[in-house]
């Protein structure tokens, strides 16, 4: 791992219009102003609620989204011109979420592999191209006799192996995981983990991992995230966000990982929070969280709270941070 | 042995590993089947739509092979020999009877082929006469529909794909041709081109196949996309919001891409079905044209004109209004179930 930032998210924000009525049309603030770096060869983690960004986040950094503002550097190069997209698309992929959906019924296992090959012309021959999708195949654990099935025919932690060979297909040096293990059974999710990290090593892949599975989540990430209705609260290494988070939102996230220790799980008292997450059509006035916040006060309400490094490496975005821990 | 009461206790020598070719067998029993195939096997299995397969290949097929050999064809009046005055017995024969000049030859022993259907008005053989006119109607039923398939299959699925203010326009102006009256505007189209098409066309190859039924191809392109369009921008619509075609735009794909790869496969399923319900359709429309005299020009014959003009003899001749219109019904009727069949075989909720 260098210290380089392998690609860098200045204040990124995506707004979605949403019609409230015939010609009323409110923004959505799915994200933010967001910032963050990921090293090369690091494996950030991003987690929060249902709806909190997470994904968009990811999607916008890809351009699947047309960010509203700010801006993605990635290996000092900023991503933006049309050209630059299309440069950047041969070094960025995806994983998704639902391999069910994410893996088109009508192809076969070596056309989906091979479908990066072909929009980039990555090949010279229609031999080379066949070698190059059952290196793939053998990379993730498939056998070269798949290759010519439909993704209906594989079991789920199957199809999620062929989605992430169709993300190596480029060479990437960065890949997006946007929940790649939250459809799996538990065993599965377990395989999936353990080639993500294998394929880490041998690639030297940089990973942005969403995810809203704390557990795994620790275990594959050297850094976490934690995001709240589109901002982001809390980024600090791995073990120090477990050990030691200090937003309050961070707290209570962590608290409601399940310990698989009866005695030490009757020990651990949950924070509970009050109320539901607020719609982000009607986001609170100053710091998002402090509707659910047990410390809010009136300064929360006033201003919004800037993401500042309390720590070396360790972001926090609370106006009360040093009061309350 | 008795550590386990209740599991069955199994003996490890009665197990022999499997040798490589008994693994090779394991390996080749199920070969990969496609989405296309598995369509194929249910279509066959299921006994109307085959039967109406047949049917509507056995008509096509005779439609397009007996006027090669028949020996009277289907402007032929048989009672108009040369250098001698009209034969007045061949007109309006009744199946199986034959004109004045025929019987003489075969009282000398010559073998006459026999008027299956007899003749019609002016003493053609009316046998034939359906047979051209069922190649006709199922030519232009055929390429109305691809015509009617390639126009709203290109503009469906780009109004599905791009959205927004393209797919509003496209939209609208398929509203607005949804809401003209449809025969209305066949009938003025038909009438209209049949005058100006004329002497556009004269000396193409496009003349020999008369200005009649170009107008009426165009009057289809023109009027019945815009169902098709509707149904593509549908598939589209819904099938664009799937993650594999996220997924495609991720490795930066392009929209062209996109649409031939992911989007037009996926939905071909529907496009076969309502193409296959589209062509009785368009032969309806090419009869009732026919019928009100939009259609073929004379002397060739399509169903509808056939039923027209034997209208007129209705109560004396009623076999030829009822020949022409059997033939209608059993091509529209086999083409409907047949549809129906590539519905049920290839509709995509019933494959898991």
């Amino acid at each position: 791992m260098s210290n380089k930032p392998l690609i860098e998210v200045n204040g990124l924000s995506k707004y979605f219009d949403v019609n409230t009525g015939l010609f009323k049309s409110k923004k959505l603030k799915a994200v933010d102003n967001v910032s963050f770096s990921i090293k090369k060869g690091e494996t950030l983690g991003l987690v929060g609620e249902s709806g909190c960004g997470k994904t968009t986040v990811g999607r916008t950094i890809l351009h699947l989204y047309n960010p509203t503002s700010g801006e993605i550097v990635y290996d000092g190069k900023k991503i933006k011109s049309k050209e630059s997209i299309e440069e950047f698309r041969r070094h960025a992929t995806m994983v998704f979420q639902d391999p069910y959906s994410s893996l088109n019924p009508r192809m076969t296992v070596s056309d989906i592999i091979g479908e990066p090959l072909d929009v980039h012309k990555l090949y010279s021959s229609k031999k080379e191209r066949e070698e190059k999708i059952l290196e793939l195949m053998s990379h993730v654990g498939l056998n070269s006799e798949h290759a010519s099935r439909y993704a209906h025919e594989f079991s789920g932690g199957q199809r999620q192996r062929i989605g992430i060979a169709r993300s190596l297909a480029v060479n990437p040096d960065f890949i997006v995981c946007d929940e790649p293990v939250s459809a799996l059974d538990v065993s599965i999710q377990a395989q999936v983990i353990n080639m993500f990290e294998d394929l880490q090593d041998k690639m030297g892949l940089t990973y942005l991992f969403i995810a809203h599975d704390l557990l795994v989540v620790r275990h594959i990430s050297d850094r976490i995230a934690v995001m709240y209705l589109g901002r982001m609260v809390e980024l600090a290494d791995a073990s120090e966000i477990y050990d030691r988070p200090l937003h309050p939102y961070s707290k209570s996230l962590l608290s409601a990982v399940p310990v698989p220790d009866p005695k030490i799980a009757r020990e651990n008292k949950r924070i509970v929070l009050e109320g539901d997450i607020p719609s982000p059509l009607n986001a609170p006035s100053g710091c998002p969280f402090r509707t659910r916040c047990p410390y809010a006060t009136e300064q929360c309400a006033a201003s919004m709270p800037e993401f500042k490094e309390v720590e070396p490496g360790h972001f926090v975005a609370c106006h009360r941070v040093g009061e309350i821990n | 042995m008795n550590k386990r009461p209740f599991s069955m206790q199994v003996d490890l020598d009665m197990f022999t590993p499997a040798s490589d070719k008994e693994k090779e067998y394991l390996v080749k029993m199920r070969p990969s089947s496609t989405f296309f195939k598995d369509g194929v096997k249910r279509l066959i299995k299921n006994k109307i739509a085959s039967i109406s397969l047949l049917l509507v290949v056995i008509v096509a097929l005779a439609s397009i092979i007996l006027p090669m050999f028949w020996p009277y064809s289907y402007d032929q009046q048989l009672g108009l020999q040369p250098g001698k005055p009209v034969d007045p017995s061949y007109n309006n024969l009744a199946p199986f009877e034959y004109g004045r000049t025929e019987m003489k030859l075969m009282e000398e022993g010559v073998e006459i082929f026999p008027h299956l259907f007899g003749t019609d008005a002016l003493g053609r053989d009316y046998f034939i006469r359906v047979v051209y006119g069922t190649r006709i109607s199922l030519a232009v039923g055929f390429f109305a529909s691809i015509i009617v398939l390639l126009i709203g299959m290109t503009i469906g699925s780009i109004a599905g794909y791009m959205g927004g203010k393209v797919d509003l326009v496209i939209m609208r102006i398929v509203d607005i041709i949804y809401s003209l009256p449809d025969m209305l505007m066949v009938i003025l189209l038909s009438s209209v081109l049949k005058v100006s098409l004329g002497p556009v066309i004269a000396g193409t190859v496009l003349e020999k196949i008369g200005s009649n039924i170009i107008s009426l191809f165009i009057v289809f392109g023109v009027l019945y996309w815009v169902s098709m369009s509707r149904l593509i921008r549908g598939q589209i619509l819904s099938l664009r919001e799937q993650e594999y075609v996220l997924a495609a735009r991720a490795t930066g794909a392009k929209g062209s891409w996109i649409i031939t790869k992911h989007l037009i496969p996926n939905s071909i399923s529907v496009v076969i079905i309502s193409t296959a319900l589209q062509i009785p359709n368009a032969i309806f429309t090419e009869s009732y044209l026919s019928f009100l005299g939009l259609g073929v020009n004379a002397p060739m014959p399509s169903l509808g004109s056939l039923a027209s003009e034997a209208l007129k003899g209705m109560s004396s001749y009623p076999h030829r209004l009822v020949i022409p219109a059997i033939v209608i019904s059993i091509i529209v009727l086999s083409l409907n179930l047949l549809g129906d069949g590539l519905r049920d075989a290839f509709d995509p909720k019933l494959n898991g």
